[in-house]
């Protein structure tokens, strides 16, 4: 687990070829790690037939609404949390 | 030359009533049973088992919580520990996160990639949990989605949107309604709505008199 709750996080910018869970409206963004989940198999080698290992571990990061959407009618203090997996992880 | 130049004097190729979605998943169980990757009377399983979750079992946990604030500490904790504590099947899902919305707080959940839901404690996810529309405006416009919903944060609430992207499932307390002081667990479950525990509602106030059967 590299990454602490608390610590300050952004995923990765980079596109992806074939199935995988880091929804695009959050890569680019920095957030917050608020819970360190556990590793599960890595879905992007399991969707393919694979035993999708090594495990990857996975983290749910909190993100400002206003950062993830700068055109957000929400409030300043609303949030919006995803469960990414590490090796989407940057430190900041 | 496009080949659809010519004059469509044959009938519209259709698969009959069958929905085209209907008919891929068919395609797709006739190709995976013919390859040995599954067999039907795993998919006949899977089948029964979703169908006989409901939102009553869910519904259970939260009305213990409302009612022992211990247990709600271990629903907190572990989720998953605590459905198997009142003999509730938690899924295959190895990770449960329950979430308590307060005065303070709203939890709302979706899963923007496909339908991630916690099926063996609501049962099979609405049909507007699937669709396009809320997975992309849950996340984009949640305050907007929710007055949709019939329901009006205040100013100060702050609004935690939470997006099921892999594997673990998020379930919501709702806050104990008002006027619910000294009904049994039993009727305080019937409260709990689905929605609520996906976080789109509240749950249900109590009928006038708390819910208790007066005999005069």
């Amino acid at each position: 687990m590299r990454y602490r709750v608390g610590q300050r996080v952004r995923v990765a910018a980079r596109p992806h070829e074939g199935h995988h869970r880091t929804p695009g409206y959050v890569k680019g963004k920095s957030g917050s790690v608020e819970r360190v989940h556990a590793p599960f198999t890595n879905p992007e080698t399991r969707a393919y037939g694979s035993d999708g290992l090594p495990k990857q571990p996975l983290y749910l990061v909190g993100f400002a609404q206003r950062d993830v959407w700068p055109d957000s009618r929400g409030h300043a203090g609303d949030r919006i949390y995803v469960d990414v997996f590490e090796h989407w992880l940057e430190a900041e | 030359m496009s080949g659809h130049d010519h004059e469509h004097s044959h009938t519209p190729i259709t698969n009959g009533d069958e929905p085209a979605a209907a008919a891929r998943a068919a395609a797709l169980e006739e190709l995976l049973v013919e390859k040995g990757v599954i067999g039907r009377e795993d998919v006949r399983q899977r089948i029964d088992w979703i169908v006989s979750r409901s939102p009553a079992d869910g519904a259970r946990l939260i009305a213990r919580a409302w009612v022992d604030r211990d247990f709600k500490q271990r629903l907190l904790a572990d989720a998953r520990a605590a459905a198997l504590e009142l003999g509730l099947d938690p899924g295959p899902s190895p990770v449960v996160v329950a979430l308590e919305n307060t005065q303070a707080v709203h939890h709302m959940v979706v899963c923007t990639l496909c339908s991630c839901y916690p099926k063996a404690l609501l049962g099979p996810p609405p049909d507007w949990y699937k669709s396009l529309p809320y997975r992309s405006r849950a996340v984009s416009d949640p305050r907007g989605v929710l007055t949709e919903f019939g329901l009006e944060l205040d100013d100060d609430v702050e609004l935690r949107v939470l997006d099921s992207t892999a594997d673990i499932r998020y379930l919501v307390i709702p806050p104990r309604p008002a006027g619910s002081d000294g009904m049994t667990e039993e009727e305080l479950a019937a409260l709990v709505s689905r929605d609520s525990m996906i976080g789109v509602s509240q749950p249900s106030a109590p009928a006038p008199g708390g819910g208790l059967v007066r005999h005069s």
